[in-house]
């Protein structure tokens, strides 16, 4: 059985000091999955630390929802270019 | 410990206004904030020196010490009055980041002139989970072939890890909790360690397949026998065909590296024979080369 942990999203946004309304346009864009339960929203505990790192991009680097999209999906290639980089050396190491 | 310039750092002058500080501080912490730049050393030890610079310079009783003594900040005496009020003052008027918020990201420079704590702590004070640490840890191939146990100490902490086998060169495991600890009662960071693999100077490896170089000699590549192998899971005797071409290949099923957390799965062993050619021959051996070539 598959266990998950779900945050309420209104509990998060009083302790992290931040309005629903963001996590709301996160969730517009695609960037973070909600969870609606009983008219209530929950967040995966696995999508936290993404969350928090576009609260801190947000509201102290001041950066708008549409550069979070753009800087989100540049992360990710970055990261895909990062693994490729290293299977390419580890294949290169075989010539060496 | 020597003088640390803010002004220089943040590309300010000593007129500048609260507004070209702040403007300035969010200039170059979109460049270099950590969340912009993951594992990357250089930008996060720019972002320290950013956020510090800010922490003293967006704070006006701060920034007023520095000015004051910056360069003479060796005169601990003459801070001594001016650091307990800042010990009892305990509002923050930073706007900076929570990644950084940890006493050991400020210099020694700014501990010696502000003291310990003298960070502030946030505008939102909002609970946020520690810095993720990222380590890298050597290994040689013999030890990411088999499952073990290390100590590692990270920030003075000793962490006891199980390495699974067959963990490959360049690859990162995550150790929740073990990063840096939480901000205003946020959960800790976690810990990252990449893995750098040595290379073997036997066994090359690519995935969970193995590959290796062997020496026969002319005399069984022609006529065939059996040649006793070393492999990272002991010796294992091998048949050698008759007239075995020079590079080819053989693959030993199951005797490769194991897959990563698979129990019980292994890649390949793939063998390229290298025929040595006879040095050094005798007459007899000569005449008898000659007899075969004529054949």
């Amino acid at each position: 059985m598959q266990t998950e942990y779900l945050v309420s999203v209104d509990e998060f946004c009083i302790n992290h000091n931040i309005e629903i309304e963001f996590i709301s346009s996160l969730h517009q864009t695609g960037l973070i999955e909600i969870t609606s339960i009983k008219e209530a929203w929950f967040i995966d505990v696995k999508q936290l630390q993404q969350l928090e790192r576009f609260i801190r991009l947000y509201y102290e680097l001041d950066i708008n929802i549409e550069g979070i999209e753009t800087i989100s999906y540049l992360l990710q290639r970055v990261n895909a270019m990062h693994d490729e980089i290293t299977a390419l050396r580890n294949k290169l190491r075989l010539y060496e | 410990m020597e003088f640390v310039d803010y002004y220089k750092i943040l590309g300010i002058d000593k007129t500048a206004t609260q507004k070209d500080v702040k403007n300035a501080y969010r200039k170059f912490a979109r460049k270099y904030h950590p969340d912009l730049n993951p594992n990357d050393k250089d930008a996060k030890a720019n972002f320290q020196q950013i956020n510090e610079a800010n922490e003293v310079l967006s704070d006006p009783e701060k920034r007023k010490k520095y000015d004051q003594y910056g360069k003479d900040w060796q005169h601990a005496d003459e801070f001594e009055k001016s650091r307990q009020y800042q010990s009892q003052s305990t509002g923050s008027h930073g706007s900076g980041f929570s990644g950084a918020r940890s006493g050991e990201d400020f210099s020694d420079f700014f501990e010696s002139m502000f003291g310990r704590g003298a960070a502030g702590s946030g505008s939102r004070q909002a609970k946020f989970r520690g810095e993720d640490f990222n380590a890298e840890l050597h290994l040689d191939l013999l030890d990411a072939y088999k499952t073990q146990k290390q100590t590692l100490t990270v920030n003075g902490r000793k962490i006891r890890i199980t390495i699974p086998a067959g963990i490959d060169n360049g690859q990162t495991i995550k150790i929740p909790g073990h990063g840096g600890s939480g901000i205003s009662g946020g959960p800790n960071g976690d810990l990252y360690i990449t893995f750098s693999i040595a290379n073997h100077p036997i066994f090359k490896r690519l995935g969970n397949n193995l590959f290796a170089s062997v020496n026969i000699d002319l005399y069984t590549a022609v006529l065939g026998g059996e040649i006793t192998l070393d492999t990272l899971d002991g010796k294992v005797k091998l048949k050698v065909a008759p007239e075995t071409q020079n590079g080819s290949k053989i693959k030993l099923k199951g005797k490769g590296f194991p897959v990563y957390k698979k129990e019980g799965q292994f890649g390949d062993l793939q063998i390229s024979y290298n025929i040595t050619i006879p040095r050094n021959l005798t007459d007899k051996q000569k005449e008898l080369f000659t007899e075969l070539s004529k054949l």
